[in-house]
């Protein structure tokens, strides 16, 4: 590892290689928690985006949860019935206009699969900075059948277009289906992959 | 044989009258995918993009990996724009694990994302030259890239795939002369492609065969949510290192390069345009850059991010490119997703096509700035 082979007069990283990183060796010697840098002070929430945020929970009170405001960036998480009313309304009231990202996210210790969209705009000058991640879950099931289980969401596809080819790729790697999508064909795996979606955890490499 | 198909498995039609053909992946124009394409005569009615053929699971190598051995293989989909594929990476990561970053680091990583843009769209153009026809626009953006790729080399050891930065700040710092070798290779740089215009992008043949073909409305490019030159080309101003400038791209000078056509013409000038910028940002960049100081802060080994998501992002060779980390307090991310430029829009493939003759499919394809490697990831 060249970083660490760059290190070795400063005596720490010669004991660390590629393959001791498996987590005993990091706990054999705790760092002083001194070593890390101060955290930064409880600082004020940036006033634009606690606005937007806002904004979303009076409009849907219970039904939304504020993750984190932080500078330019909004995270909401929501139940999976009310996603297509809160992107909606994020589309025609906060003026956010395309799907940057769909992340699928899986949590086997929570049986869940989450599925993050991340918003952006940029017909709106004064958003062209911030990111709003709507987040929500789906159930998941250990013995899955993409599209044949629960493991389904309702789709974006009609609220925001952009979002087509990235919920067709959270379909084939998660198994997530999504409900309304037009095409919910699978994109980069091939067609006769018949093992589990691969971005599960429980989806092992070889040899890892 | 069976009607009933799994989820996810579609059989198509057979139509008297339309004809469907595969182009790829073996055709060298597609790149490493398949343009599924049916044609009435010659007209293009349907498109249907088909990825996946270098498709290496890059996300989920990630979750096996520390954040530090992660780098390498991260920079693999698009080899040629090796230091921009990962500055999200990286970016992410030193939030996660709360690094600062000296400032010289952070001068030294705008110059190598430029170069690197500049060698990435050279290749390009390279291959939008050959598959319009145009042998001399293969030769020469092949031969000058040469002079960016020496200048990568001396910065960091390597010709392609550099695994340049690191959580903390760049790998290593450059050579001692290398800051007149850079000025003088860009400005020569520069000269070269201002050249470019007589032969490729002034030239009648060019615009005769991209101009009006496969045009993108400024609303349409909006609601695809494309990025990066197709977006530009639209009419829409929109660039990362602007918007949302990362490092020190709020120090420099540089403008935003915006047309209004949308075309094939405009989205194939915009690079071309973006590479001059570049140089700009470049000398600006030299100019301004601490002559000494740390290039790089100390890691403790295998280090471990805060419980959280992070999502950054910047502007690369083919658009905006996310990167979006979860973390779980170990040392490798719970999950790392690349949202990249390419696979944002390739959405517009379809819809460009529909309506265009066969003959006008590699210029339309090309000129999405598309790489099929990156797509994949």
């Amino acid at each position: 590892m060249y970083v660490t082979a760059r290190k070795n007069q400063e005596n720490e990283g010669q004991e660390v290689c590629i393959m001791s990183q498996g987590s005993e060796k990091t706990e054999e010697k705790p760092k002083p928690p001194a070593a890390k840098p101060a955290p930064k002070p409880e600082e004020k929430l940036p006033a634009f985006e606690k606005e937007l945020a806002d904004k979303i929970t009076e409009e849907f009170g219970q039904k939304t949860k504020v993750a984190f405001v932080k500078p330019d960036r909004i995270r909401i998480n929501v139940e999976s019935q009310d996603i297509r009313k809160v992107a909606e309304f994020v589309r025609d009231s906060l003026n956010f206009d395309h799907a940057e990202s769909v992340s699928g996210v899986d949590f086997p210790a929570d049986k869940e699969i989450e599925v993050v969209y991340h918003l952006g705009s940029y017909s709106d000058s004064s958003l062209s900075r911030k990111i709003l991640a709507l987040a929500t879950r789906a159930p998941r099931e250990d013995n899955p059948i993409p599209g044949g289980d629960a493991t389904k969401l309702p789709s974006l596809r009609d609220v925001f277009y952009s979002v087509e080819f990235h919920e067709r790729e959270t379909f084939e790697m998660l198994g997530v289906y999504f409900e309304g999508h037009p095409d919910n064909r699978r994109l980069l795996l091939p067609e006769d992959w018949a093992d589990l979606p691969p971005l599960r955890k429980d989806f092992a490499i070889k040899g890892r | 044989m069976a009607t009933e198909l799994p989820p996810g498995l579609a059989l198509r039609k057979v139509d008297e009258r339309i004809m469907t053909l595969n182009v790829g992946p073996q055709h060298p124009g597609s790149g490493h995918m398949r343009i599924i394409v049916q044609i009435d005569g010659d007209y293009i009615v349907a498109c249907d993009p088909d990825p996946g053929y270098v498709h290496r699971g890059e996300e989920k190598m990630a979750e096996y990996r520390n954040y530090i051995t992660n780098i390498p293989h991260l920079e693999r989909p698009v080899i040629h724009d090796s230091c921009n594929i990962l500055y999200p990476y990286v970016l992410g990561a030193e939030e996660l694990l709360g690094i600062e970053v000296p400032e010289r680091a952070k001068y030294l990583r705008v110059i190598a994302a430029e170069l690197n843009r500049c060698i990435y769209t050279m290749y390009w153009l390279a291959i939008y030259g050959i598959f319009l026809g145009h042998s001399t626009m293969f030769m020469w953006p092949a031969g000058d890239r040469e002079l960016l790729i020496d200048l990568m080399e001396k910065m960091s050891g390597a010709r392609v795939t550099h695994a340049h930065f690191v959580p903390g700040g760049v790998r290593n710092d450059v050579p001692a002369n290398f800051e007149d070798v850079c000025l003088r290779q860009v400005n020569y740089f520069e000269k070269r492609i201002k050249e470019y215009a007589d032969i490729f992008y002034d030239n009648p043949i060019l615009i005769s065969r991209t101009a009006d073909t496969g045009v993108l409305s400024r609303q349409d490019a909006i609601r695809l949510g494309t990025t990066g030159s197709v977006l530009r080309a639209s009419g829409v101003d929109y660039d990362v290192r602007k918007k949302e400038p990362y490092d020190v791209y709020d120090e420099l000078d540089f403008d935003v390069n915006v047309l209004k056509n949308g075309d094939s013409y405009d989205r194939s000038k915009i690079p071309w345009l973006d590479m001059m910028e570049s140089c700009t940002i470049i000398r600006n960049a030299l100019q301004k850059m601490p002559k000494s100081g740390s290039v790089r802060v100390k890691l403790k080994p295998n280090p471990k991010g805060e419980i959280g998501s992070v999502y950054k992002r910047v502007e690369s060779g083919r658009g905006a490119l996310g990167c979006y980390i979860v973390s779980d307090k170990k040392p490798e991310p719970y999950r790392v997703k690349l949202s990249v430029g390419s696979f944002r829009n390739l959405i517009a493939l379809p819809y460009l096509l529909k309506g265009e003759k066969l003959g006008n499919m590699p210029s339309v394809y090309w000129s999405l700035n598309y790489w099929p490697v990156e797509a994949d990831r």
